[in-house]
C-alpha cells in the first residue's frame, strides 16, 4: 500500500470557519485550498525510532512525579492507530496532553482556579507496535471553563497529535469521555458536523482492559489516511 | 442489500488549543524532566550536506495580529532532493539530515525560526521536476484542521516559474505567499516567510 492518498472527506471533519468556536473567526483561511495531488512531499515522513521514547514517557501518574503519584481517577487509555483500509499503522508517533484531574493545564497562561497537581505534568508519548497498538496510563482530566462563550466548559478530553508513515496523515484531534453529557454542549466537538463523526472521538470504557483495584480504561482508535494500492495504479517511476 | 464496503473513515480533526507546546514541546513551557529535549529542534548536525539556510517569519491572524499559540512544523528533501523516509524509493536520502522540525512560534510575537539546508528538487507525480520547497504545517487554537502549505526559496525564481504547483495559481499575488524573499544575515541566507491565515495576503493553504 504506498499508492497516493485517499482524498480527505472535509465534511467529516470540521470546516475551518465555525463561528460558534470563537477563535476560528479570525484564523480560518476564506480561500479555498488549492487542490493537488500528493507528491513525494507529502507521501513520505519522518520516522520516529523507539529510542527516542523514554521509560516513562507514556506514564503521566509518574513521569513528572515528585512526592507522589498524580491525583485522580487513574485510567489506562489504549487503542489502535488505523488507516482507512483498517490496516495497522507501526511506528506512529502519538503524542498526548491534557489537564489535570482538576481541569487545570500546566501552562502559565492558564487562569482556571482548580487546583494545580504537583506531580502532573500533562504530557506523554508513544510508537505504536506492529500492530498499530499504543496504551498509557494517565489520571482521568477535568471538564473546565474556558473564554468562549459567557459560560462555556469543555468536557473531560484528551489531545492527540498522531505521526503516520506520510506527512499527509499528519492529524491532531481529541478524546472524548463515553457517557459525557457535556460533550454535547460543546462549541469545538460541535465544529464537527456529524454525529457519526463525533462519536468516533468517543472513546469507550473498556472493562477488559482495567486493572482491578487500580485502574479504569478506556479504548480509542485512531484512523489516519488510507492509501490506494499500487496494483491498479498508472504511473511513472519516481512519483 | 449490497455488499459494504469496510473501509474506515478518517478520525475528525480538532483543534490543537491554546495549549498544544505542552504536548509537543514541554520542555520550552517549562515542564521539564519528563523528556531529556523536546523533539524536532535540530534539523541540521555538522555532517549534513547542503547549503545552510534561515527560515523565518511570523503567523498572523486575520486582524493581522500575530498568533502566539502556533506550533509550526516543516518537512522537506535533502539537499539532492531525497525524503529521509522508507517511502523514498529513488535513493538513499542523507542520514544526517532528518528532513522534519517543529517549533512554538514566540509568545510575544507569533515568530518561528529554523536552521536548515536548502532542499534539492524532487519531482511532481507528472515527472516534472517541482522547484526545491519545504512542507510547512501549522496549528494554533481556532484552527480546527492542521493547515498545509509549501514554502518556495526567492531566489530560485527560474525553478519556480516552471514548478507544477505555483502554476496552477493563477493570481500572482497569491502565487507570491508561497515565495520567501531572500535577505541576508550573518554570512547565512534568510528566506523571510510570513503565514497569513486570513485576510489580506492570506496564505495560500493545500489540499493534498
Amino acid at each position: 500500500m504506498n499508492g497516493s492518498f485517499f482524498q480527505r472527506d472535509r465534511a467529516w471533519h470540521p470546516p475551518a470557519y465555525t463561528p460558534g468556536y470563537k477563535t476560528s473567526v479570525l484564523r480560518s483561511p476564506r480561500n479555498a485550498l488549492l487542490s493537488l495531488p500528493a507528491t513525494l512531499s507529502e507521501m513520505t515522513g519522518p520516522v520516529f525510532g523507539h529510542d527516542a521514547i523514554g521509560e516513562l514517557d507514556n506514564d503521566l501518574i509518574r513521569n513528572f512525579a515528585r512526592t507522589g503519584d498524580a491525583i485522580g481517577q487513574r485510567l489506562v487509555v489504549h487503542g489502535r492507530v488505523l488507516d482507512e483500509n483498517a490496516r495497522p499503522v507501526p511506528g506512529a508517533l502519538v503524542e498526548f496532553w491534557q489537564a489535570n484531574a482538576g481541569g487545570r493545564y500546566r501552562h502559565k497562561k492558564e487562569s482556571y482556579l482548580a487546583a494545580i497537581d504537583p506531580n502532573f505534568g500533562g504530557c506523554g508519548r508513544c510508537i505504536t507496535d506492529g500492530e498499530g497498538r499504543y496504551s498509557f496510563r494517565t489520571i482521568k482530566p477535568g471538564a473546565y471553563p474556558w473564554p468562549n462563550g459567557v459560560n462555556d466548559w469543555r468536557p473531560a478530553h484528551i489531545h492527540f497529535s498522531i505521526f503516520g508513515q506520510a506527512f499527509a496523515q499528519r492529524l491532531i484531534t481529541q478524546m472524548y469521555f463515553e457517557g459525557d453529557p457535556m460533550i454535547w454542549q460543546c462549541p469545538i466537538v460541535q465544529t464537527i458536523p456529524d454525529r457519526a463523526a463525533v462519536e468516533q472521538l468517543v472513546a469507550a470504557l473498556d472493562r477488559n482492559a482495567t486493572i482491578p483495584m487500580d485502574s479504569l480504561a478506556y479504548r480509542f482508535d485512531i484512523v489516519l489516511r488510507g492509501r490506494r494500492s499500487t496494483m491498479f495504479e498508472n504511473r511513472r517511476e519516481g512519483n | 442489500m449490497v455488499q459494504r464496503l469496510d473501509y474506515l473513515k478518517e478520525s475528525p480533526s480538532q483543534t490543537a488549543g491554546p495549549y498544544v507546546h505542552i504536548g509537543t514541546n514541554p520542555n520550552w513551557v517549562e515542564i521539564t524532566g519528563v523528556y531529556s529535549q523536546d523533539l524536532g529542534l535540530a534539523i541540521v548536525g555538522p555532517q549534513t550536506r547542503g547549503e545552510r539556510v534561515i527560515l523565518e517569519g511570523h503567523v498572523y491572524d486575520g486582524n493581522g495580529a500575530p498568533v502566539r499559540d502556533a506550533l509550526v512544523e516543516i518537512w522537506q528533501a535533502d539537499a539532492q532532493g531525497l525524503y529521509n523516509s522508507p517511502h523514498e524509493t529513488r535513493g538513499e536520502a542523507d542520514p544526517h539530515f532528518a528532513g522534519w522540525a517543529r517549533q512554538p512560534v514566540s509568545a510575544d510575537e507569533g515568530f518561528y525560526r529554523f536552521e536548515t539546508i536548502r532542499p534539492g528538487a524532487a519531482p511532481y507525480p507528472d515527472g516534472r521536476p517541482q522547484a526545491p520547497h519545504v512542507t510547512v504545517w501549522i496549528v494554533a487554537r481556532g484552527i480546527n484542521i492542521g493547515l498545509h502549505t509549501r514554502l518556495y526559496f526567492g531566489d530560485e525564481e527560474e525553478a519556480n516559474g516552471a514548478d507544477p504547483l505555483l502554476g496552477r495559481i493563477d493570481d500572482p499575488a497569491r502565487r507570491g505567499t508561497l515565495i520567501a524573499p531572500r535577505s541576508e544575515r550573518d554570512g547565512l541566507p534568510v528566506f523571510t516567510f510570513d503565514i497569513r491565515l486570513q485576510g489580506e495576503g492570506e496564505t495560500v493553504f493545500l489540499d493534498m
